[in-house]
Formats: structure tokens, sequence, C-alpha cells
């Protein structure tokens, strides 16, 4: 016989205690879980329609300001195209995607467009709405995705495509915007001479509602030769993760680009941190009300199994059981029950995630492993905190009063 | 000598005054005595049993055990006499119901963190001592009143203590089986050399006593 065993057979013989007990604190993780797995997945997917909409940064140089960089303007100061190695040689983390891009208001006939030098890999990767028209480019890393699996519905998976995607756009290929294509009366296969060179029309672009409708496409290097900037660009767009955004991202990239100006697309970049600090209050505040009703529940359920069990404790306080003795047979009790409500917790709240978020938020849900360990940690902490004050209280019960009772 | 109190006072406070549970009692009892404690309902023999080893605190006096004092030292002290040192056996029995015969007796040893197995080969010893040894497996509520007395008396010694309080061992029970449990005490008292302080309302069971103290509104009348 030790204190443990005296435990483990207390919990065995009152079942009916034993599951009442488990109860709150089971319910209590799997509420939290089952939201947990739901708002993960709905997190990933808040953060890939939030990349739809773009890049998030703009590298300008230094003089040029956000207009410069939408009106074109013949004159609008460039940048080194080494800007882009100097950030993808460097050690920031949180740089999901880079477009450098040349651009300048040209004339083609006597109408007005905008001319764009693109890399057409990283272009055609920070430009989902292009992607789903039939364009395929590099990978697509969502920003604050939590996950790589968050992109796998773009279809990005095979690596042959992402090369063929590059390869297509061929120094007289462009690529152009649906209003561009109206003026100028331009067809998928069509031709169009630009400053003198003749280039191939692969594809007219859907409507995106944004600039790039106005703007003619071809390689960035092409443009450069036609514009006589070789090695320069307008403007690097980055699609930065918001989380780093708000961590300091926009200061490490001045640091090592001293003579730009860095510069966030602030609706964009607002809206994905807002969402997901929405998402991290939410759980936090369930997290505080589960604590508090999980612990006030445990914490009831072992003062209703102190005092039923008066009588034992003076007993054993009377045979020579220590203060010390007292604690360990009810905290061992609540661990055990925080142990068991987690494991109990985190299935019944993975269970109810799989099944019900289909159905309630139209997503699949995968069970989270990581969350069993959490839930145990949770439930155990819950549960400790909530036996601690009844514990004490047996603790400091006189013998003597309840040997009287008898 | 064993035990000694001396002008052991305690008193409650009542409305506006207090009153005396124990007033400037004295005693001394030599080791392998049978104490019987006598007296009235409120007369102070249950407050005398549980204030000598500490669990009702003396508002003033000595006591001494096996050459020490006792009334003064921590409640960490006292609880450890009372581990080695003292066996207790009431009138309910005090049985931990959902524990079964033998793993009753075994707790002042698990209490005393000795091994299970020796555990098991003493409960299982005194358990045979007692008669019970075709009941370890029983829990209290399967077992008669007369059985379950006899479990808290092997629970009391199983431990070897120097010393056993009784308190109305024999108040839930009928004279027959009050009897048994009597002269099964007395045995104990007499093959073990185990001290014995019993206290009792039955003129019989006091009749039991080597060395017999009546109190009455807290003072020794008669011994």
């Amino acid at each position: 016989m030790t204190i443990s065993k005296l435990v483990l057979i207390e919990l065995w013989k009152r079942k009916t205690q034993l599951i009442s007990g488990l109860l709150a604190i089971t319910l209590g993780i799997a509420v939290i879980v089952a939201i947990q797995s739901v708002a993960i997945v709905s997190e990933q997917n808040v953060a890939r329609n939030l990349d739809n909409l773009g890049a998030n940064i703009l590298v300008l140089p230094q003089g040029a300001s956000i207009d410069d960089y939408y009106t074109s303007d013949i004159d609008a100061p460039t940048l080194p195209m080494d800007y882009v190695e100097r950030i993808l040689t460097s050690t920031i983390a949180g740089v999901d995607n880079m477009s450098p891009k040349l651009t300048r208001r040209i004339k083609v006939g006597n109408q007005s467009v905008v001319l764009t030098g693109i890399l057409p890999k990283s272009e055609i990767a920070s430009k989902p709405l292009w992607q789903s028209s039939g364009l395929v480019g590099a990978e697509l890393k969502a920003a604050c995705a939590q996950t790589q699996s968050a992109n796998q519905s773009h279809g990005l998976e095979d690596e042959k495509l992402q090369r063929k995607a590059i390869d297509t756009l061929y120094s007289e290929d462009c690529l152009a915007g649906s209003q561009v294509a109206k003026r100028l009366m331009l067809t998928s296969n069509g031709r169009i001479n630009i400053m003198g060179k003749e280039f191939s029309v692969v594809k007219i672009l859907p409507e995106t509602g944004t600039v790039d409708d106005d703007r003619i496409f071809a390689n960035l290097q092409d443009v450069q030769k036609l514009l006589k900037l070789e090695n320069q660009v307008s403007a690097i767009e980055i699609m930065g993760c918001c989380n780093a955004i708000s961590e300091g991202l926009l200061g490490q990239l001045r640091n090592i680009l001293p003579d730009t100006r860095v510069t966030t697309i602030g609706q964009i970049v607002s809206t994905q941190i807002e969402t997901n600090q929405l998402m991290k209050k939410v759980t936090l505040v369930m997290l505080v009300i589960i604590f508090f009703v999980g612990g006030i529940s445990i914490g009831n359920y072992i003062w209703a199994n102190v005092n039923e069990r008066k009588k034992e404790i003076g007993i054993l306080r009377m045979m020579g059981a220590e203060r010390s003795t007292i604690y360990k047979m009810f905290l061992l009790k609540a661990l055990i029950l925080g142990i068991a409500g987690g494991i109990l917790g985190y299935l019944l709240g993975t269970v109810a995630g799989v099944v019900l978020g289909p159905y309630l938020a139209g997503i699949v849900v995968k069970p989270v492993y990581v969350y069993l360990l959490w839930s145990i940690i949770l439930s155990v902490a819950i549960s400790l905190a909530g036996s601690l004050f009844p514990t004490y209280l047996a603790a400091k019960f006189d013998p003597h009063s309840n040997l009287q009772e008898n | 000598m064993i035990l000694q109190g001396e002008k052991i006072l305690k008193q409650y406070h009542h409305n506006r005054g207090f009153i005396n549970a124990l007033d400037h009692v004295s005693f001394t009892v030599q080791k392998g005595d049978f104490v019987t404690v006598t007296g009235p309902s409120g007369s102070g023999k249950s407050t005398l049993l549980l204030a000598i080893f500490g669990l009702i605190r003396l508002t003033s006096g000595n006591i001494i055990f096996d050459g020490k004092r006792i009334d003064n030292i921590s409640d960490r002290r006292l609880t450890d006499i009372r581990k080695k040192s003292v066996g207790y056996i009431l009138q309910s029995f005090a049985l931990i119901p959902y524990l079964t015969t033998i793993q009753n007796v075994m707790i002042p040893l698990a209490l005393e963190k000795i091994p299970r197995k020796e555990q098991y080969q003493r409960a299982e010893k005194i358990l045979d001592y007692v008669g019970l040894s075709d009941r370890i497996k029983h829990l209290p509520r399967e077992l008669s009143a007369g059985q379950q007395q006899r479990v808290a008396i092997a629970r009391s010694i199983v431990h070897q203590p120097q010393i056993i309080m009784a308190d109305e061992p024999t108040g839930n029970l009928d004279p027959t089986l009050s009897l048994e449990i009597l002269e099964f005490l007395k045995k104990i008292n007499r093959e073990n050399k185990i001290t014995i302080i019993m206290v009792t309302h039955s003129p019989v069971a006091a009749d039991f006593g080597t060395m017999k103290l009546h109190l009455n509104e807290g003072k020794i009348v008669n011994s």
C-alpha cells in the first residue's frame, strides 16, 4: 500500500464521481481543441485569400513616391537589380516572394500604355489571379499561413510545370492586361509592335480591377534593353509574411537596402495582421474562460471530495499522516484527472473538429497532434490550480474535529 | 513510567466565559498498564484521550511520554510520535470504506514507508492473530461489526506501537461482542506488553482495567 495506490483505488472505487469530475475538464479541453483545430485551418484559408490581394511590401528608389510607382513616369527614379540578390542572400526571414519590375509609360501607336518588365516566374507567382486563369507560376507561399500545405489547392506542386512557365515567356512574348487589350484590340496569339520590336501576345490576362489591367507585361531583360535601363528596376514588390512584418521585417530590409524606400501596402498588411490578431484574441478569450470555468469545476469537485472524506482525512492524520501526505493525496488525484481530461478532451475535440468542421465552417479539419501535448499541459494546469485551495483546506483540518464526528 | 500528565488544563471559550474540559488533571501510567477512563458524558474523557498525543492542544500542563515532554513540541514531531508509537481504536471502527481488510491494516505501515511486501506479510500475520485471515480481501461493509472492530484493532497494533488509545471501542457492539473485544484487548495487553488507555461508559469494560481513572467535570475524582 502506498499513498499513490490509495488514490488510484479511491478513484476506481468511486467511478461515478470520477466521471463527473472528468466531464467538466474534458469538455473544456474538447472545446478549445475543436476551436483551435478549426481556427488553424480557417487562419490558413484567410491567409491564402489575403495573399490573393498580391504583394504587401514595396521597395522603391530613395526619391520615389507611391504615385511614381503607379503613374510610371518616364523620368521616375530606378534602383539597381542587384538589390534583389542582396535580399535573396540575406538571412532575413519572412520574405515569401519577390517580384522586381521595371515600369514605364510608352506609346503604342497613338495609345499611351504602361509597359512593365517582369521576371515571369516570380511575377506570376505573386499574382494568384493570373495563376487561376491557366498561367502557372512559381510556388506561392501564402503569407502568414502556418503550414506548407496552405498552397496545395493551387496545384503548384509540379516543379516541371513551374519551369515550363518560365520558359514560356520568351523574349518576344508578352502578356496584355484586359483593358489595354481592348483599347489596342489585341487577341491571344496576336502581335504587337513595342518601341520597334515585334512581340507575340501569348495571353490576354483576366480582369483584376487593378492597374495591371492597363499594362503590357514583357520579360524584364527585354524591357530593360528597350528602355535602355539595363540592370535597373522601378520597384521590387515583396510578398512578406505579415507576422514577420509586424516583427520588424521592414526595418531589416531597410538595413540591407539603405538607399531605398521600403514601405508596406498598408491596407493589405493591416488586414492580414488584424485578422491574425483577431483569431489569437478569440482563442485567448476562450482559453481564459475555460481556465476559470474548468478550474472552478475541478475545485468544486475536489472540495466535495474533501468534505466527503473528512473522516478519512481525520483517521489518516490520527494515525500519523503528515499534512504533505494529504496534499499528495488530493493533488495526485487532480494530476490524474488532469492527464485523463487532457487526453479525452483532445480526442473529443479533434473528433468534433474533424466531423463538424466541414458542416459548420465548410473546411476540412485534420488532427493536430501537437495539441495532445498542449491539452494535457493545459488540463493538468487547470486541474492543479483548481484543486490547490480545497487541498490546502483539507490539510489544515484539525484531526480531532473530524474524529469527533465519528 | 511510559506516560505522565501533570496539571493538564484544557479550556474552551464559551459565550463570555471559559469551560474547563480538563481541569488540572494529573496521572501516571506505567508500561503495560491497562487504564480505563470512565465518567459521565461531557466529563472530559475523550478530550483527555485526544489531548495526550496532540490531537487537541492543551491550555496548560505537561505531558511526558517515554521520558520526553511532548506537550510543547511541533505538530510534525507529534505526528511522527503518533505514526510510530501510538495506535488508535475508535467507537465507529474508522475503517476506510473503499479499502479491503488487509489494505486498511497496511495503512500505518504505508505511512512509515515500509516496503510493500513486508507491509503485506505483517498485515496478513496480524489479521491471522485477530482471527480474520479468511477475510483479508473483504471490504468493511462486507464484515460484521465485531469483525470490523477486530480489523481496527489489527490496524492499531500492526506497527507495534507502545501504546493504544481506545475511545469507546465497544460502544457500537452488543454485550457478547463487547466482551469478545475486551478479552482481545486484554490479550494484546498481556502478550505484547502494549499499554492501553481505554475510554468507556461501560462499568463492565472498566473492570478490565488494571488502573482506573474516573473523571467528572474535567477532574479526576477517583483513581
